[in-house]
């Protein structure tokens, strides 16, 4: 009756594209611990790690695969139209990016320029992509940061609720709310946000993290919130949050109704276990048994789901993003789409999804150290 | 096992249904009045009547006939530019007019006939492609299985949004690209649910007799087994056509979908943030969108709830 479900490949991991988690591999984690006995968490630890880097190699394949199996012209896109009518700048240009080899060879110069920490010069801003990522992670991460957050104390609440009131009106109305939450579409919310508290009532300041001629705050950890209070300057800091307020909860909405339902589903499945018979047989109070007893166990898939809805959002973010122009990841990664810069599309795709397969990885890795049934098994 | 766990966890649920029951101090025979009007309730209760499902089935049908007569309903020409721009919604326009001076109800009537079909065709599309990969890994197992699972994750380590807007900028932005961009970014949920189901009902005794019969994988796979995967295929269908519609219509809303003077609601929102004065250029269609997306939510939702709760599990979103 263990709680991995590997034996069937019914994981609890199994979710919606939007929330698309990975379980990178599902099998591995039963088999792994079953062939040695002695050190099951450090054989689990190896294996999910190697799993993870194959993943990865797999990710920086499919960018690149992804990025020049397509009739998109590259030389086209970045050369001015004199430009491309003398051979000499094309050929310089196409010299200058690798793109006379042949397709396994430009793979290989990638990947090794990957290792050594160059993934390449942006077409648009003709900086090296890293630097434009530097630029834009922080960005992404502060926006992430509070939405899940947000998310996670109204979803896992609402959802605790739910599970206890089921059945009943409570539980309904929180159905149908996390129902809207998950159907909503948020470029839509943020610009109806926008209108209605920005620019009718005039309630919070919106679109980008600071009004136009301010001056971030020292570069310390890169988010404008905590930078401005590590500095002490509060002006900065009420302007960064007041500016995040909108977009933190446009992208908490969706999130919230995936983290409610989960929390349900996880705290009835908790309550329906013998224990929780137990103790309320012995006469514990009702709240000491939910909170002890039900979301105790419910804490390990929630917490999947609030990583990979973490990963999801550094870059998921595309359309909060452009709506409320905050200079994150998912603005940059359109900004490149349009304008068909390989490099940097490659460099945010492989930066998101090792981030997601990292992850993946964590929350594996504490599940063990959580729950101990499933490093022991 | 399993046979254990779902008996136990069904006579667990039973029995927790009526310890938390605020009234159980009462005698014994009302208690089990009480449980048997509940089981009696229960056995009722088929996921069509259920005011979610009746709720999105009605909205749905709404939006079907708006899609099938959307010629004959719609009040003007949903391309025509006969109108002052900008025009609040009055009498004559019951949504306004946009910044090209276009009926706006018209036009989100119109809506309905490239969401909804297409919405419609890529679900058909990823749900055939992932159930028929993730059957086949999980029933022929070994190197098949290998290929197939590590594709899913790969797809899904990436954020939908993302890839399918690598997808449709690699192809060129227009609405056939990010229909096959959107059926990249969705199959793998269905392999990967298809392919537990497969490998928990290989194990079962009517495949085995097949097998023993003679049956090669194949008719197993297509005799036995897809009559048994229907069911949770087409819940994960009804709750992914939401999904799709969003995904299409968020794609159409950057520019990378649907092109002018196409009438397709993300685009339609889209052109509402450039005159925040206006403000039902956006807001109608972007209540379309909201309206046709919850009801598939509480369509493929109640109809979830109605399998059995293991596989429900399985498909939990």
């Amino acid at each position: 009756m263990s709680t991995s479900s590997a034996d069937t490949g019914v994981d609890r991991g199994t979710s919606r594209p939007g929330s698309a988690p990975v379980k990178g591999a599902a099998p591995g984690r039963g088999t792994a611990s079953a062939k040695r006995r002695s050190h099951p968490f450090a054989r689990f630890v190896l294996v999910r790690l190697g799993v993870g880097v194959l993943l990865c190699l797999g990710i920086t394949i499919l960018a690149f695969g992804l990025t020049h199996a397509v009739p998109g012209d590259p030389v086209a896109a970045n050369l001015g139209q004199r430009a491309l009518n003398d051979p000499a700048a094309v050929a310089a240009f196409k010299a200058k990016n690798g793109l006379d080899d042949s397709l396994p060879s430009q793979y290989w110069t990638y990947l090794t320029n990957l290792l050594h920490g160059d993934m390449g010069t942006s077409q648009q801003t003709h900086r090296p992509v890293w630097d434009d990522l530097g630029d834009k992670i922080p960005a992404s991460l502060e926006l992430a940061l509070a939405a899940i957050v947000l998310a996670l104390v109204i979803g896992v609440g609402l959802g605790i609720v739910a599970a206890v009131t089921r059945g009943r009106w409570p539980d309904r109305i929180i159905r149908v709310v996390s129902l809207a939450g998950v159907s909503v579409p948020v470029f839509w919310l943020a610009q109806v946000a926008f209108y209605v508290f920005s620019f009718k009532l005039g309630w919070i300041q919106a679109g980008g993290r600071l009004s136009p001629g301010a001056i971030p705050p020292d570069d310390i950890t890169g988010l404008y919130t905590v930078d401005s209070l590590l500095t002490g300057e509060w002006g900065t800091f009420g302007e960064a949050f007041s500016r995040m307020v909108l977009p933190a909860c446009v992208l908490a909405a969706f999130n919230i109704g995936v983290l409610t339902r989960f929390t349900r589903a996880a705290v009835l499945e908790a309550l329906g276990n013998d224990y929780v018979r137990a103790a309320r047989a012995k006469g514990l109070p009702e709240s000491t048994v939910i909170r002890r007893h039900a979301l105790r166990p419910a804490l390990t898939s929630i917490l999947t789901v609030a990583g990979l809805t973490f990963g999801g959002m550094l870059a998921g973010t595309v359309l909060v993003e452009n709506v409320l122009s905050w200079p994150g990841l998912g603005q940059y990664a359109y900004k490149s789409a349009l304008n068909l810069d390989l490099p940097s599309i490659m460099g945010v795709c492989l930066f998101v999804a090792v981030v997601y397969v990292v992850i993946n990885l964590l929350v594996d890795l504490l599940y063990g150290v959580i729950d101990p049934r499933i490093r022991l098994s | 096992m399993n046979a254990t766990r779902i008996f136990l966890g069904d006579r667990l649920g039973a029995g927790r249904g009526n310890r938390s029951d605020p009234g159980r101090t009462g005698a014994p025979d009302a208690a089990d009045e009480r449980a048997a009007r509940r089981r009696r309730r229960r056995a009722n209760k088929s996921p069509w009547r259920s005011p979610l499902a009746v709720t999105g089935l009605v909205i749905i049908g709404v939006f079907l006939v708006a899609a099938v007569f959307a010629s004959v309903i719609s009040p003007e020409d949903p391309l025509a530019q006969k109108w002052p721009k900008y025009q609040a919604p009055s009498a004559e326009h019951w949504f306004g007019t946009d910044q090209l001076g276009r009926d706006i109800l018209s036009r989100v009537i119109h809506g309905t006939r490239v969401s909804l079909p297409l919405a419609l065709l890529l679900v058909v599309l990823a749900m055939v492609i992932g159930t028929v990969l993730g059957a086949v890994a999980g029933y022929f197992g070994g190197w098949i299985d290998m290929v197939v699972m590590r594709c899913a994750d790969l797809v899904l380590a990436f954020p939908a949004i993302i890839l399918a807007m690598a997808v449709v900028a690699a192809l060129g932005p227009n609405l056939t690209n990010a229909v096959l961009a959107v059926v990249v970014v969705s199959w793998p949920t269905y392999a990967r649910v298809v392919r537990g189901l497969v490998l928990s009902l290989r194990q079962s005794d009517f495949v085995q007799a097949d097998r023993l019969l003679g049956a090669s994988g194949w008719r197993v796979l297509a005799v036995d087994l897809r009559p048994n995967l229907a069911g949770p295929v087409a819940v994960l269908a009804a709750l992914d056509l939401g999904n799709a519609v969003l995904l299409l219509s968020g794609l159409s809303f950057l520019g990378l979908g649907a092109q002018p003077p196409a009438a397709e609601w993300g685009a339609m929102v889209n052109a509402g943030s450039a005159n925040f004065d206006a403000w039902w250029v956006a807001v109608f269609p972007g209540a379309a969108i909201l309206l046709s997306v919850l009801a598939f939510n509480f369509l493929g939702d109640t109809l979830r709830d109605a399998l059995d709760p293991r596989t429900a599990r399985a498909i939990r979103g």
